[in-house]
């Protein structure tokens, strides 16, 4: 990295001056307690007894059979406390501040899984947190909504811009310059000022480390290819980021392709560099720079940004960035739920179809791990409302 | 705001407040994603947008503005509107509407220098913010690298008009003039909206008082008439100009 804080010409600090001293003063103590041994036991403590750290790499065979390709394994972080990968955040970023003296936690979430998981960390840790969400999402995650009260934390309807992630963002940045004194903003991405971005991938790396482990330790070698989805890009860049050295190792980073090419949140596919949230990075925009009305099924992919680091990795081409469709991403859901028995969130749903269609292109002795970063009980009224199930 | 309700709107009130005694004009430029405003500017934002106000459309406003009287107009707006055209080509339709200076909160010391520098070699002032929570060495940086006047956000917060200025706000003026005097001027704002705010902070000494959200909020009303409310902002600025002239 030429300059701290920077992917290429992406990343950086675009905030305003009375935040400056507040994200100096995270950098220090991130740098801090990442090499404190204390800190690192306690983390891997709660990874392990309290988030149910290692998740099991599953061959899925029946699917690997239908598909008369490659093998496909699903990374399994919907077993996770909480139903997702945003756990493994939660925790490290809860106990950075706890350390660092905070005692009220704020965060964004679009379908709810930050929030639940933000919700859940701090409970175990003695934290305050309240979260703002999108009121278009408050409506169409309900269920989450519902978790994250009775985990007592504060829920906080945003009804400003497009009612999403973004705008969750916006008013949570409105908190943090207003309280930032007792407030730790407890981000649920590898996306805005630096050092958010470095930091959210570190925790999240531990889904990339597993894999090599298990997949050496299982087949002898590491997997031909990884496929993850990317909203803000959080369980991709940890799938991807202990891998970005290993060139024989393809990544495919799936973005939500939505219903078609002016109706979707593909950041990376379709937007050209911005500034948004503190961070210079591809962003999908109008004209005149104003961030686009973004669209996707799932909730957790609709953001018209996306972490800088993947924007770096996309000009130097180590990761492929593809599209998903709405219907592409359902069909998947249906089909691991019936072949594997998994209920794969929305998200998730979208790297699965693409593993799907990339093995069947593949040779039988190569393999495919897919990141699953959530689970989809979240998503069944949606899913029934698409296929006509009443529930 | 630029374009709140409507273009032509914008000039009659940028009018209003000079005849009420305003010696520079702040037009914003509207950005979906307004993260260092509050309520009302958000709103402005929104409203500016909806009728369809676009970055070319505010700095026509800012040439019209300095066709009706030659008083320095500068430009508000987030990084984003900037860069989507191009910085430098942002700047050079700035310098042909005639703007004076240019106010990016999302572009802190450390990010704006080349913007800083691309933007005085087109003879355009770039204004930087210093904040309560900005240090002895950073403020001595921050003085250094702006032009034009140093805007002092007065408050740990977002925009807004405020009740009461805090007791912290006239330690901060006191503060910040230790590094500004006989450098640059020194602006205040943030949640000033009233006459006895701009007195204590010009009292403190600042240089100016800058007012935005209690305008906005007055802007807000034009929808029932324009002439009365334009009166009514008239003379809300007349009285704010008082207060700097009588401390």
């Amino acid at each position: 990295m030429p300059e701290r804080g920077r992917f290429g010409r992406y990343g950086g600090q675009y905030v305003p001056e009375t935040l400056v001293p507040a994200i100096k003063e995270l950098e220090r103590s991130y740098r801090r307690f990442r090499a404190d041994d204390e800190f690192r036991s306690e983390l891997a403590g709660l990874l392990k007894n309290y988030a149910g750290r290692p998740t099991p790499l599953y061959f899925a065979g029946n699917m690997t059979k239908k598909g008369r390709g490659a093998k496909i394994y699903l990374k399994r972080e919907d077993l996770l406390h909480g139903g997702a990968h945003k756990i493994n955040n939660t925790l490290g970023q809860g106990l950075l501040a706890k350390k660092m003296g905070k005692t009220r936690i704020i965060a964004e979430t679009g379908a709810g899984q930050h929030g639940v998981a933000t919700a859940m960390a701090c409970a175990a840790l003695g934290l305050e947190s309240e979260v703002y969400m999108g009121t278009e999402d408050v409506e169409r995650q309900k269920l989450n909504v519902f978790r994250m009260k009775l985990l007592g934390t504060e829920v906080h309807p945003v009804d400003a811009g497009s009612r999403t992630l973004k705008d969750a963002i916006n008013e949570a940045l409105r908190d943090w310059v207003t309280n930032l004194t007792d407030t730790y903003y407890l981000i649920g991405s590898v996306v805005g000022p630096h050092p958010y971005p470095i930091m959210v991938r570190d925790f999240q790396s531990v889904i990339g480390r597993e894999i090599a482990k298990q997949s050496v330790s299982t087949q002898g070698a590491h997997p031909d290819a990884l496929v993850a989805c990317v909203g803000g890009g959080s369980n991709s860049m940890g799938t991807f980021y202990p891998f970005l050295r290993e060139k024989g190792v393809r990544l495919y980073g799936v973005e939500a392709g939505g219903t078609g090419r002016d109706h979707n949140a593909a950041t990376l596919s379709y937007g050209r560099t911005g500034v948004v949230h503190g961070m210079m990075t591809y962003l999908l925009q109008d004209e005149d720079g104003q961030t686009g009305q973004t669209h996707s099924v799932a909730a957790g992919l609709d953001y018209p940004g996306v972490g800088p680091e993947h924007s770096y990795l996309k000009d130097i081409k180590r990761v492929s960035y593809v599209t998903v469709s709405d219907e592409e991403a359902v069909k998947a859901f249906h089909a691991l739920a019936k072949e594997e028995g998994i209920l794969p969130a929305l998200e998730s749903a979208h790297a699965v179809a693409y593993a799907m269609k990339l093995a069947s292109s593949m040779k039988p002795d190569e393999s495919v791990a897919v990141t699953l970063s959530g689970r989809g009980d979240k998503d069944v009224q949606i899913i029934g409302k698409r296929s006509g199930l009443e529930l | 705001m630029g374009g709140d309700p409507d273009p032509q709107a914008s000039v009659d009130v940028a009018e209003a407040v000079l005849k009420g005694g305003a010696d520079i004009i702040e037009l914003g430029i509207p950005f979906s994603d307004p993260i260092a405003d509050g309520r009302a500017v958000q709103a402005a934002g929104v409203r500016a947008l909806r009728s369809g106000t676009k970055p070319a459309d505010v700095l026509r406003i800012a040439t019209e503005v300095k066709k009706a009287r030659d008083v320095p107009v500068v430009v508000m707006t987030y990084f984003n509107p900037i860069l989507s055209r191009g910085a430098s080509a942002f700047l050079d339709a700035a310098r042909r509407s005639g703007v004076d200076g240019v106010i990016v909160p999302d572009l802190p010391l450390d990010e704006a220098r080349k913007f800083g520098s691309a933007a005085r070699a087109r003879g355009i002032d770039s204004v930087l913010l210093a904040a309560p929570t900005t240090g002895e060495e950073r403020m001595k940086k921050i003085v250094a690298n702006t032009s034009g006047f140093l805007y002092l956000v007065s408050v740990i917060g977002v925009t807004g008009a405020r009740e009461q200025l805090k007791d912290s706000t006239i330690r901060l003026v006191k503060f910040a003039k230790r590094f500004t005097q006989g450098k640059v001027p020194l602006a205040v704002g943030f949640g000033i909206s009233r006459p006895e705010h701009v007195r204590t902070v010009i009292g403190a000494g600042a240089d100016a008082a800058i007012v935005g959200s209690a305008i906005v909020d007055r802007v807000a009303a034009i929808e029932g008439g324009e002439d009365e409310a334009l009166g009514r902002i008239e003379a809300y600025v007349r009285s704010l100009k008082h207060a700097t002239m009588s401390p």
